[in-house]
């Protein structure tokens, strides 16, 4: 286990490595500049910009100072955020993203998980044939479109729920509400393909031959077993949902993360880019190492090794 | 008449499929006594296991009991709710079934496996339940059961792993084991051991078997009586000795030439029984195996033989006994 660990350590730091060079480079090798666009700025006060940043310097001067930099846990001055450091910026936007997030997590398999094995067991009924309806509809219609009708009839027409901000918690309804509904449907399909899977297998013959209820054995022996292929999409969905998502924090006007990362892609500010996806990355590793755990304990076939 | 054990009379099970009703079982009548060993052999589909499974009302959707009636120790089982069956299965009657690379739950160890069913139809408590299961575990010769019962079946082979399941239908001390083709999926030797092991555990504990199985050689080492099945009918039933030295089906006949002879020495074709087996969505009018009959006769396309007694345990459903009488009487065949 120890060594399994220590081998996903040198791994994850070698990903969040490689992930950094390739877009430090694909980054400058886009045309333009952090100071470009802007046509109120003199060629002069341009270039003393970039000599401040060096940014004047050759691109591999660059590159090596900025791992150096980030070794020593300095990530940089944003470019066009003045006087506030990358850091600083992530580490007031992430509690945000990361709050809704884990709201969005927890309801996705709080309701996920249930309305799937609701729909496994009555397969066939009608209760199963609405669920896949929803579940269809929640994989197909893409988050702006969620986000904007539940506004126009929650807040804009039945004036139920307010539309902007996150001051109290009726202001998590909207947003939790369209983050978690593609990876709630998504779940419910998992759930549903899997359970009824695990109905068919032959130890649930076996649980029943013993005389064991109904309701045990698929608590106690179909869940275990079902539940594994949602633990294996928990890692990317919680990344996913954890760092925020650009539209909804757009359309609900959220101070998150997702709207950082976009808006600092599209004003060239390269420390910024380079710090969220940092960011972005090692939280990704991270997460998908610790659902590599958990499935350890779900399931005792799988051997970390 | 006696009590039987089980007593199944003209049970008829069918399955509603989307393609109409498939007739799985028609009118079997079967009977078990205490301590007898049972063999149901057949070809795949011909009822072994629906007629077993009926006895614990495992009969699964779309599966339903259209007639007839199942008594087990005393329980009328068709009538019976599930929650009064979940009380007579894995406590008086049980089951291992065909392979037992998945019939184990694969996330639960094999000894929490054994405890929960003792632990369902008994007050033992769990320190109790964990002790009976370390003893059942050496009862069915697994060695360092202490250790086993810790381990998941991933980590045991096969023929252990079957051993884990009879453990587990033995846990209360059924009157009744219903083997459903135990050894099927397990290697020669592993079979043999795991007959053997049966064979101990019924004289031991004084149950009754089922054996199900498409082996002759296995029933014939270890049944008291034999039912041969084909097309969800019980064609010919009768003692061990009845069905191999004085089998009267044609059914049974064909199953025996078909058993491969270990002293042939030139290479030979194995012998096969001609045709395929009968549609049970559309069962023909006269006896199910009249298509393949060697000796197929006019009537047999007609009408269903009923059952015809050779002698008080013997019986086969089959003309041929009639066109018997009729030659001896000095009448001409038909």
């Amino acid at each position: 286990m120890a060594k399994y660990i220590c081998k996903r350590l040198f791994m994850a730091v070698l990903t969040v490595f490689v992930v950094a060079t390739l877009t430090f480079f694909l980054m400058n090798a886009v045309p333009g500049g952090p100071y470009e666009a802007e046509k109120s700025i003199s060629p002069q006060a341009k270039a003393a910009l970039e000599a401040k940043f060096g940014l004047d310097k050759p691109l591999f001067t660059q590159y090596v100072t900025y791992l150096k930099n980030i070794l020593h846990g300095d990530f940089g001055p944003s470019l066009k955020q003045r006087g506030r450091n990358v850091i600083d910026i992530i580490l007031t936007k992430f509690p945000v993203s990361a709050k809704i997030g884990i709201i969005s997590v927890m309801v996705s398999l709080l309701v996920g998980v249930p309305v799937g094995c609701i729909a496994a067991v009555n397969r066939g009924k009608v209760s199963d044939s609405a669920i896949i309806v929803i579940a269809t509809v929640g994989i197909a219609v893409p988050s702006f479109v969620v986000c904007s009708l539940s506004m126009y009839f929650f807040g804009v027409k039945l004036r139920w729920l307010p539309t902007v901000g996150l001051t109290t918690w009726k202001h998590y309804i909207m947003p939790v509400f369209s983050l978690s509904f593609y990876p709630t449907t998504y779940i419910v399909r998992l759930m549903r393909s899997s359970m009824l899977d695990v109905l068919g297998q032959d130890y649930m013959r076996t649980a029943k031959a013993k005389g064991v209820s109904r309701a045990v054995s698929l608590f106690k022996h179909a869940l275990r077993n079902a539940v594994l292929p949602v633990v294996t999409y928990l890692g990317p969905m919680m990344a996913y949902t954890l760092t925020g998502s650009f539209i909804i924090e757009k359309v609900f006007t959220i101070p998150g993360l997702g709207g950082e990362f976009v808006s600092s892609i599209t004003n060239r500010d390269y420390m910024m880019i380079m710090g969220t996806t940092i960011f972005l990355a090692t939280l990704m590793v991270a997460i998908n190492f610790l659902v590599d755990i958990v499935y350890k304990f779900i399931d005792p076939r799988i051997n970390l090794k | 008449m006696s009590e039987h054990l089980v007593d199944i009379r003209n049970l008829r099970l069918s399955f509603f499929t989307p393609a109409g009703e498939v007739k799985a079982l028609n009118d079997v009548t079967l009977h078990l006594d205490e301590g007898e060993v049972l063999g149901i052999v057949g070809e795949s589909g011909s009822g072994k296991s629906v007629t077993s499974y009926s006895i614990m009302g495992l009969t699964a959707d779309p599966g339903k009991i259209v007639g007839g009636t199942v008594t087990f120790n005393g329980h009328h089982i068709e009538s019976l709710g599930e929650k009064e069956l979940r009380k007579i299965r894995g406590k008086e009657v049980s089951i291992i079934f065909q392979d037992p690379m998945t019939s184990l739950n694969p996330v639960y160890t094999i000894g929490s496996q054994i405890e929960e069913s003792i632990l369902l139809h008994t007050d033992k408590t769990r320190e109790e339940a964990k002790e009976r299961a370390t003893e059942l575990l050496r009862l069915v010769g697994i060695n360092e059961p202490e250790k086993r019962i810790r381990q998941y079946p991933h980590e045991l082979s096969g023929g252990m792993r079957q051993r884990v399941m009879i453990a587990i239908a033995l846990a209360c001390e059924p009157k009744l084991l219903i083997a459903d083709e135990p050894t099927t999926a397990l290697d020669v030797t592993i079979q043999a051991q795991i007959l053997e092991l049966i064979n101990e555990l019924k004289e031991k504990l004084r149950m009754a078997v089922i054996l199900i199985t498409h082996d002759l050689g296995i029933v014939s080492s270890m049944c008291d009586r034999i039912a041969v099945m084909y097309a969800g009918r019980i064609v010919e039933c009768g003692t061990t000795d009845d069905i191999f030295y004085r089998p009267q089906h044609e059914y049974t006949r064909g199953l025996l030439r078909s058993v491969p002879n270990i002293q042939d020495r030139e290479s030979k074709r194995l012998i096969a029984i001609e045709g395929t087996p009968v549609d049970l969505l559309n069962p023909p009018a006269g006896c199910p195996f009249a298509p393949r009959c060697p000796s197929c006769m006019k009537i047999c396309l007609r009408e269903m033989p009923p059952d015809h007694h050779y002698s008080e345990v013997h019986t086969a459903a089959c003309w041929l006994h009639e066109k018997a009488e009729y030659e001896q009487r000095g009448g001409e065949g038909d």
